[in-house]
């Protein structure tokens, strides 16, 4: 298993480094730079500029520098839209925030997609059932910037009960909307794939083995049907893991919390390079990471599986 | 008193389609340590009739009518009560073990929590008792098993599992539903002898549910045959066989087809064009990962592993051997579907592995290969006239649709399908339809080579019956040549003219059909010959089983080839040479049985 841990990690490195240097060109391709502007700066300053960023530099040597500082000093470059600051700056300030509300959500999708689903299985073919079936379809068909602004009409214009927007240190009366938000559709999803999921392994032959040994059906259930019932859905709680904490845009521009998606798309709009290729970067990562920790998880749910 | 009075029983299903009933007003008795065999064709209701009595019928199931057990009435229990019942008193075994068991729980956790919940045992009195029964059913090493996971035992080991499992409480009837179906056979034999032990020792009663009238002559007391839900006729194993009262029992033995008396084979027609089809020294091995260390290493796997034989015109080869020895891997090398690795196949002169594709695609009109499962090889989005007209579109571009539609309606009616199912798809048919369907689209070029691969392992005996006699048939009409392969030692007797004994990807033996089963020479053919059952109970009673020791090798242990010369064990590479001990019956070099027996014991114990 260690030797599968060093090796999957071996391999991230060139896929990174792939991902760098596509993203690097695809910016590089798109017109414009990040100091053009309506106004034309005179050819001089913007010359001072450019080899201030070293943008005045042959594409590869960028490149080859920007690889270097990261690798070296771990140094992802200057901001090229905020003054004195640099890429790990804007992550440092953003990502906190994202990893708070993105985290408690994904844990809220899970616990409750998860019940759902099992609930709805057990009892498959009753109310109970129709009605968990029912409510994840509608809540799959709520994208968040929908879901988003009925929240904030519903709890602060109508009820009052919580502030529109803000983030404020992360006190719980800003977290709650954000985290619905985020939740909802990730929550439906995950509760259809663990009802499909149960009823097949109830349907198996080892069910029906354990069983006939007489076991309790609580037993039946927890012991025997739910570790089969999770492996597909874990492998989508990786990459969905990774997809919330980055965080939205949406959540990000709806309640004003200061999270790292604003920033990812301020950096498009701004072509602040350096920022954009951050975060990219950091996304890239964390998706390597977590599609590793949902292997490793399979490999726990089903000794079958040996790396 | 019976342990279990089964009084009018009904089992119906409630489906979209209406309410079904798979048992029909059936009543049975089993008397302590009696072993009562229950047979039938898929789809009779003699797995229901059970399922019941453990209270294990799918959520749509109703049943009426009494199941009582030891006085007490089953049916309507509540699923505590029931809990008492099953797995304590009444224990069940399945036909899959591959999937029977748990696959994330270790041997010793499925087995303990049955003591656990029935005897209220745990810890090292139960682990304790888990191990005698592993010993019981004869798995060695069993402080080892208990912590292995099932994945990790061969399919007779987790059958064996499932068998000591079922044992912890001593139950009074242990119910076997198909429990050697999915077995090879001298595997199935050893399961058979186990249960056969049980009984006579725990005075155990057997339910043993079965389509195999082999099984039934080798193992029961009393049989019950049931057809289409219901009890067509019971009597005592005796009355069945020798004196079978109804028209559906005498069909069932007649369509069994039996290793001591095989019916003629296509007459052979001596042609003087020599051999149709010639297979020199062929190996195909895989590499096999296996994650050691940082980059982990590959191994070969031999799958066929020196494979030489000749085909005439309008002959049929037998091809038998266990799981793994091969055999549907040397099939897919002679058709080029798996590129050998090494050696030749030679069809009408020509070397097959050395064409170009497209030479190859068209020699592939004349080479066709009937797979084992007939649904599952047949495309589900195509009506089966599409299926059996694909290989005309392919092969004779030329034919207007008018044309193709008048030989698709040929063949069909040719091998027995009904004209009215041209437009069906594969679910709609049987499985015995289905396979028809898969001869005819092999049979519509009029082929000079057919490899049926297990073609007829799927099918009730009835169907199968009928299959064999289509194939030999179109074999008579059309002169082909057939390469035969199955798991099955009666069918393979029954439609071979010669037959070839592959044992981990060697050929151990070759010889005429009735040359092999009457005068076989190598242990291992001996070995198979008498572990398969006979469906006449008073030869089973007389016949002696050849035990070889120790389970089937894997194929990638190095010594396993020598395992039938224990005398040349120093020399790993060597490899078995094949002799001709009578003109045309060819043995691979092997040490006296008695040497084997010791030397297997020698091995076994280190």
């Amino acid at each position: 298993m260690t030797a599968y841990i060093i090796r999957r990690l071996f391999v991230a490195v060139p896929t990174l480094v792939i991902l760098i240097v596509v993203c690097f060109y695809l910016m590089q391709a798109a017109p414009g730079g990040p100091f053009t502007s309506e106004r034309p700066l005179p050819p001089q300053v913007l010359a001072n500029i450019e080899a201030r960023y070293g943008l005045d530099q042959p594409l590869w040597k960028q490149m080859w520098d920007y690889l270097v500082g990261i690798v070296t000093r771990f140094d992802f470059g200057p901001s090229f839209a905020y003054k004195d600051r640099d890429v790990n700056d804007v992550i440092a300030q953003g990502f906190p925030v994202t990893l708070t509300y993105g985290a408690i959500s994904f844990v809220v999708a899970t616990l409750v997609g998860v019940s759902l689903g099992v609930a709805a299985a057990i009892r498959h073919n009753t109310w109970l059932d129709y009605i968990a079936v029912g409510a994840t379809f509608s809540a799959q068909a709520l994208p968040n910037f929908v879901m988003a602004p009925i929240l904030v009409i519903v709890f602060t214009w109508q009820l009052g009960w919580l502030p529109g927007g803000g983030w404020n240190g992360g006190q719980w009366q800003y977290v709650v909307m954000p985290v619905i938000a985020l939740s909802t559709s990730y929550m439906a999803s995950i509760a259809r794939i663990t009802r499909s999921s149960m009823l097949e392994t109830l349907n198996s032959n080892f069910i029906r083995t354990a069983r006939a040994k007489g076991l309790p059906e609580r037993t039946v259930i927890w012991r025997h049907a739910m570790k089969p019932t999770m492996l597909p859905v874990v492998s989508y709680l990786g990459p969905t893991f990774v997809a919330m904490i980055t965080g939205s845009v949406v959540i990000d521009i709806y309640f004003s919390t200061g999270g790292i998606g604003r920033a990812y798309v301020d950096s498009a709009l701004n072509r602040d390079y350096a920022v954009m290729l951050g975060v990219t970067i950091l996304y890239g990562g964390l998706t390597v990471l977590f599609n590793l920790v949902a292997d490793i998880a399979y490999a726990w749910l089903d000794p079958k599986i040996r790396y | 008193m019976a342990v279990l009075d089964v009084h009018g029983l009904s089992v119906t299903f409630d489906t979209g389609d209406g309410v079904v009933e798979a048992v029909k007003d059936v009543s049975l008795t089993i008397d302590p340590g009696e072993c009562l065999g229950i047979v039938g064709e898929s789809g009779s209701g003699k797995s229901q009739t059970f399922l019941a009595a453990m209270g294990l019928l799918a959520d749509n199931g109703r049943t009426r009518g009494s199941i009582s057990f030891g006085g007490r009435e089953l049916l309507g229990l509540r699923p505590g009560e029931a809990n008492k019942v099953r797995g304590a008193e009444m224990a069940m075994i399945f036909q899959d073990p591959l999937t029977a068991l748990t696959p994330h729980l270790t041997v010793g956790q499925q087995m303990g929590e049955v003591l656990a919940i029935h005897r209220k045992l745990k810890g090292v009195a139960a682990e304790r008792i888990c191990r005698d029964w592993l010993d019981r059913v004869r798995i060695p090493e069993a402080r080892r098993r208990l912590r292995q996971y099932p994945h990790e035992l061969s399919g007779g080991m987790r059958q064996r599992v499932m068998i000591a499992m079922a044992m912890l409480c001593s139950p009074n009837l242990l119910i076997a539903d198909e429990p050697t179906t999915a077995l090879d056979v001298t595997v199935q034999a050893d399961i058979l002898d186990l249960m056969a032990k049980l009984q006579r020792e725990e005075n155990t009663a057997i339910a043993l549910i079965t389509h195999d009238m082999g099984v039934v002559a080798r193992m029961c007391d009393r049989v019950e045959v049931m057809r289409l839900g219901a009890f067509v006729e019971s009597g005592s194993i005796d009355d069945i066989f020798h004196a079978p009262k109804h028209a559906y029992t005498r069909m069932l033995l007649d369509a069994m087809p039996r290793l001591d008396a095989a019916s003629p084979a296509a007459p052979l027609v001596a042609s003087a064009d020599g051999d149709i089809l010639k297979v020199e020294d062929v190996k195909v091995t895989f590499p096999i990962r296996l994650d050691h260390g940082l980059f982990g290493k590959t191994v070969p796997l031999r799958a066929v592993d020196g494979v030489s034989f000749e085909l005439s015109p309008g002959e049929t080869l037998g091809i038998v051997g266990e799981s793994g020895c091969g055999k549907s891997t040397l099939a897919r090398a002679v058709l080029q579907l798996v590129p050998p690795t090494h050696g030749s196949v030679t069809w009408l002169g020509r070397e097959l592995n050395k064409l170009e594709w497209r030479a190859l695609n068209k020699a592939r009109r004349d080479l066709q290969i009937v797979f084992q499962d007939p649904l599952a090889s047949l495309n589900p989005r195509m009506t089966i006239s599409a299926s059996i007209a694909e290989p005309l579109k392919t092969f004779q571009p030329g034919l207007t649709s008018r044309e193709r539609k008048l030989k698709v309606a040929e063949i069909m009616e040719r091998v027995g399908l009904d004209q009215r199912m041209i437009n069906r798809y594969p679910h709609e048919l049987s499985g015995g339809q289905n396979q028809r369907v898969g001869i005819a689209r092999a049979m519509i070029n009029r082929p000079k080579l057919v490899i049926c691969d297990e073609a007829v392992s799927a099918l009730d005996v009835s169907i199968q019956a009928q299959i064999i006699d289509l194939l030999k048939e179109l074999q008579a009409e059309m002169g082909l040549s057939m390469l035969f392969i199955s798991h099955d030692l009666s069918v393979v007797r029954d439609i071979s003219h010669r037959i070839m004994v592959l044992y981990l990807g060697q050929v151990v033996e070759l010889a005429g059909r009735d040359e092999l089963y009457e005068t076989p020479e190598h242990p291992y053919t001996r070995s198979l010959i008498s572990a398969v059952p006979i469906p006449d109970p008073r030869i089973e009673r007389s016949r002696t089983r050849i035990r070889l020791p120790g389970e089937l090798p894997s194929p990638l242990d190095s010594g396993a080839t020598l395992r039938f010369l224990p005398s040349k064990r120093g020399d790993a590479a060597y490899r078995p040479k094949l002799q001709e001990v009578r003109p045309g019956h060819w043995v691979a070099e092997h040490d006296a049985l008695e040497t084997i027996l010791n030397a297997g014991v020698v091995a076994d114990a280190s």
